[in-house]
């Protein structure tokens, strides 16, 4: 199963734990784990599940580049980072 | 008089609370969050606030009294794969929420409905007191829509939202840069009503084109619901047969500013923030004054007993000027942090706060 871990900085809006799910690609397992966690879906994606301007996701040490439709692959051995920039003042 | 005024910041939302001493700030929700407007429904007794994560979304979140808890935003519906979603100047217009830029509540024979306006465009309506919404779709259908366009944001949106107290079934709401559109049948169908704004930042020819006007912010009279008020990008402007028609005002020592409230009870009573101009958002001459007129526009007068009288470099944005029930009491916030607020329609102005987050929105909580 994929792993998909998420930045600590979302704690403190909402809980994120990492999980492990299945899926063929980022899409995939981000929407079994939003399955599972539904209120994390908005803080990660918008309503067309497109990766927020700030987040970035990168698998198994590779940024993912389809930000739109997520469709990089993972396998089952995969690691899965949400991660995001903070920024502002 | 209302005793409880909630202000909302890049930081939190404050509570100021009127004590023996004066006002006070009393309470924060959400420290360390971007609060971008707040609303207290007094039928219901429910408060709302949306909140800007920036890297996490919008966010909406109400309290029964029981605290704070995050409830549904307004979200898009999916978008079809064969729609183009472009603004006027060709930028693409998201099915996302990027920000909640109006909250109302509905008319007194409508309780639990709430108005939601947002960037990129979208009317929300929830009937359920926030629990689920549903966007306008006749307004967001409309052809005319993608003459839209970004102004200071970088995507248009509905910034003002005013339902006629003597019908539900219209609704006005104020567009940047979009104009004032209006309903009568409850949202089923909408048309332009900014007939007499002027756009200087356009080229002549299209100034005076109602569909891409520049309302700052819209206000409606309670007692007068044909006479509304617009500070507009380029000067205020009056109307005095229900958005039919607008006439252009002019104030002194200037007609530039964001925010504008009307009096309850008194139609040609209304209350200004100026700054220079467009180009140069600053009060004239470093002194931080407030506008009123009590006349329909004809004459102002310039209100500064009780605030700082040089180096003030404060604006007040679209939803950071408020006034109470009673007509006597307004607040305003500004960008540097400082909160006023007055009990004799502003002729003395006290101190609320001076170091707070940069202030977005402030309203008096009143209650049924």
């Amino acid at each position: 199963m994929t792993k998909v871990n998420f930045t600590a900085n979302l704690m403190r809006h909402v809980e994120c734990p990492s999980m492990d799910v299945d899926g063929k690609t980022v899409r995939d397992v981000l929407a079994k784990v939003f399955a599972e966690n539904p209120r994390l879906k908005s803080y990660v994606v918008d309503e067309q599940f497109s990766l927020r301007r700030h987040m970035g996701i990168i698998v198994d040490g590779e940024i993912v580049r389809d930000r739109n439709g997520l469709s990089d692959p993972v396998e089952s051995s995969s690691e899965v980072y949400v991660l995001q920039a903070l920024s502002g003042g | 008089m209302t005793n409880s005024l909630m202000i909302s910041t890049r930081k939190g939302l404050f509570t100021a609370s009127r004590g023996g001493s004066g006002w006070a700030v009393s309470d924060v929700a959400f420290l360390g969050d971007n609060v971008t407007l707040a609303l207290h429904d007094p039928r219901s007794g429910y408060s709302y606030a949306a909140l800007d994560h920036g890297h996490f979304g919008v966010k909406l979140h109400r309290n029964k009294g029981d605290g704070w808890h995050e409830i549904a935003a307004p979200a898009y519906p999916e978008k079809p794969a064969d729609v183009v979603s472009k603004d006027a100047w060709g930028k693409d217009l998201p099915w996302a929420t990027v920000l909640l830029w109006a909250l109302e509540t509905g008319g007194a024979d409508e309780p639990g409905v709430i108005w939601c306006g947002t960037i990129p465009g979208g009317l929300f309506k929830s009937e359920d007191h926030g629990d689920t919404w549903s966007l306008n779709r006749p307004l967001w259908d409309e052809p005319k829509r993608q003459r839209w366009m970004g102004g200071g944001r970088e995507l248009p949106g509905i910034h003002s939202i005013c339902v006629d107290p003597r019908s539900s079934k219209t609704i006005r709401v104020g567009v940047s840069c979009g104009g004032v559109w209006q309903t009568d049948d409850g949202g089923e169908s909408w048309a332009c009503r900014a007939t007499g704004m002027r756009a200087e930042f356009m080229p002549p020819e299209q100034a005076g084109d109602p569909e891409i006007q520049d309302p700052h912010f819209l206000v409606q009279s309670p007692s007068d619901p044909d006479r509304l008020w617009v500070q507009h990008h380029n000067g205020i402007f009056i109307s005095s047969d229900g958005s039919k028609s607008w006439s252009e005002i002019y104030a002194d020592p200037s007609s530039f500013g964001f925010a504008v409230a009307v009096h309850p009870s008194e139609p040609d009573t209304a209350w200004f923030v100026p700054g220079i101009k467009d180009e140069l958002r600053i009060p004239v001459d470093g002194r931080l004054i407030v506008t009123r007129t009590r006349d329909g526009g004809k004459s102002f007068e310039q209100l500064g007993r009780g605030l700082p009288h040089s180096h003030a470099y404060d604006v007040a944005l679209r939803h950071a000027l408020t006034i109470d029930k009673s007509g006597d009491q307004l607040a305003f916030g500004t960008t540097t942090g400082n909160v006023y607020v007055t009990e004799d329609q502003g002729d003395h102005w006290s101190t609320i706060a001076n170091s707070l987050p940069p202030v977005y929105a402030v309203r008096f909580v009143e209650n049924a």
